[in-house]
């Protein structure tokens, strides 16, 4: 039970980017590739966030009523995860545009037959 | 509060896993909705608000949107 | 033979991975720069949010990176759609009287949420990314429930473009006028808790706002039209 209570985040994360990988190695269509680069991605950032964590700690927001002196979490993953996803957003919206193209130009979105037509 | 931690952490594994199985690709968009989702609540419970509402906003309602219109102009089902 | 290969790839990563996580202990405090963040950092910007001190003060350039790749993501979406075939533009079919009503009405609601979101920035959590989310969300709003009308393609340019000068402009006064580095906190702090507070972050905030929002609603229009 304390194995559990300290590292459940832990494997939720590592699950989850063990997932990711595992779509993007093997899958063949290109939209689920796409899928899983996206749930890799919010496993990093989940990862991120959860190593900044302190024991009984709070947001890290001032307040006017001066609350009990407990510990603040880390500022300093929060605000490279805010970048991480937004940037995460930014590569899958350009990433989609592309296999839009890709459907337009070949056919089909199957990695191996697009692959066979070389020329 | 430990459980309700390892139920949410067990529903979100259980989705992605959904979301690489599902051959209807409407489907694995809706499954990997879900994972942003309970990733938000996750975030809230590790103290962190503002990735929170960031995750919320971005990752579950913009992504899953994008996510749509790309497979309405390309292949519905897998292969 | 390429499965074997990536099973063996995958648990080479998860033993990495696993063996990694179990030295990192959970719930220890690991560093000491967010210690000094959280010490001194009314007393610095201003600002009572510290996550948003963190992005806008003391790790401001990130910031400008990260409008940077969402500027460039934007263009080469709509640099990569740009057909030029003329198609024919097929019927619409309209929505009912209730949708198109009830869209109607809640889509000032729903900016008004997220200029409230992006204003409050530094004393609330929020800032300019989640408020910029929400503004694109009412647009998309708008497109699923009143079909007929689009964004106007010149504003929302014109939006886009002013709000990033004004990041770029507000950086190399703080060069000029205040201290020795780009994006420095020149205005003064004000007392904190109160709105107009914490030098030039609401300012840049305010800007980041509108042009996060009005990108993400030109991708989603340029996707949309591309899909019709």
């Amino acid at each position: 039970m304390s194995f559990l209570n300290n590292y459940i985040y832990y494997i939720g994360a590592f699950g989850l980017i063990f997932i990711g990988l595992y779509i993007i190695l093997v899958k063949r269509n290109l939209i689920k590739v796409i899928i899983g680069l996206s749930i890799l991605d919010t496993g990093i950032n989940l990862f991120l966030i959860s190593i900044g964590y302190i024991s009984k700690g709070t947001a890290p927001i001032f307040e006017k009523v001066e609350a009990k002196l407990a510990p603040m979490v880390d500022p300093v993953p929060q605000a490279l995860v805010l970048t991480a996803i937004v940037i995460g957003v930014a590569v899958l919206a350009l990433a989609l545009s592309l296999a839009i193209r890709l459907y337009h130009h070949y056919g089909t979105l199957n990695l191996r037959k697009i692959r066979e037509q070389r020329w | 509060m430990i459980f309700l931690v390892a139920f949410l952490v067990g529903v979100m594994l259980i989705s992605a896993i959904a979301a690489s199985i599902f051959k209807d690709l409407m489907n694995a968009v809706i499954a990997s909705c879900l994972v942003s989702l309970i990733a938000a609540i996750l975030f809230y419970f590790l103290q962190a608000p503002d990735v929170a509402m960031a995750e919320a906003a971005i990752g579950a309602a913009l992504v899953t949107a994008v996510f749509v219109i790309a497979i309405r102009r390309t292949n519905r089902y897998e292969e | 033979m390429k499965r074997i290969i990536s099973f063996i790839l995958l648990a080479i990563v998860a033993l990495g991975i696993t063996l990694s996580l179990l030295n990192i202990p959970f719930g220890m405090p690991k560093t000491k720069v967010g210690e000094h963040y959280i010490k001194k950092g009314i007393q610095e910007t201003g600002a009572t949010n510290i996550v948003t001190s963190v992005v806008l003060n003391y790790r401001g350039f990130d910031t400008l990176g990260e409008v940077t790749v969402l500027f460039v993501s934007a263009i080469g979406l709509s640099a990569v759609l740009a057909t030029r075939e003329k198609k024919i533009a097929e019927k619409i079919e309209s929505a009912s009287l209730v949708l198109y009503t009830g869209c109607r009405f809640l889509f000032p609601l729903i900016l008004f949420f997220g200029a409230y979101i992006f204003i409050h920035g530094h004393l609330t959590p929020g800032g300019g990314f989640q408020g910029g989310a929400i503004i694109a969300s009412a647009f998309l709003l708008m497109y699923l429930g009143c079909r007929e009308r689009r964004i106007s393609e010149k504003r929302t340019k014109i939006a886009e473009s002013l709000s990033g000068l004004v990041f770029i402009v507000v950086g190399l006064i703080g060069l000029a006028v205040g201290g020795y580095y780009f994006l420095s906190n020149f205005l003064p702090k004000g007392t904190p808790f109160s709105l107009l507070s914490a030098g030039i972050i609401p300012i840049i905030y305010i800007a980041i706002g509108f042009k996060v929002g009005s990108e993400l609603a030109f991708i989603i229009d340029r996707l949309m039209r591309e899909s019709e």
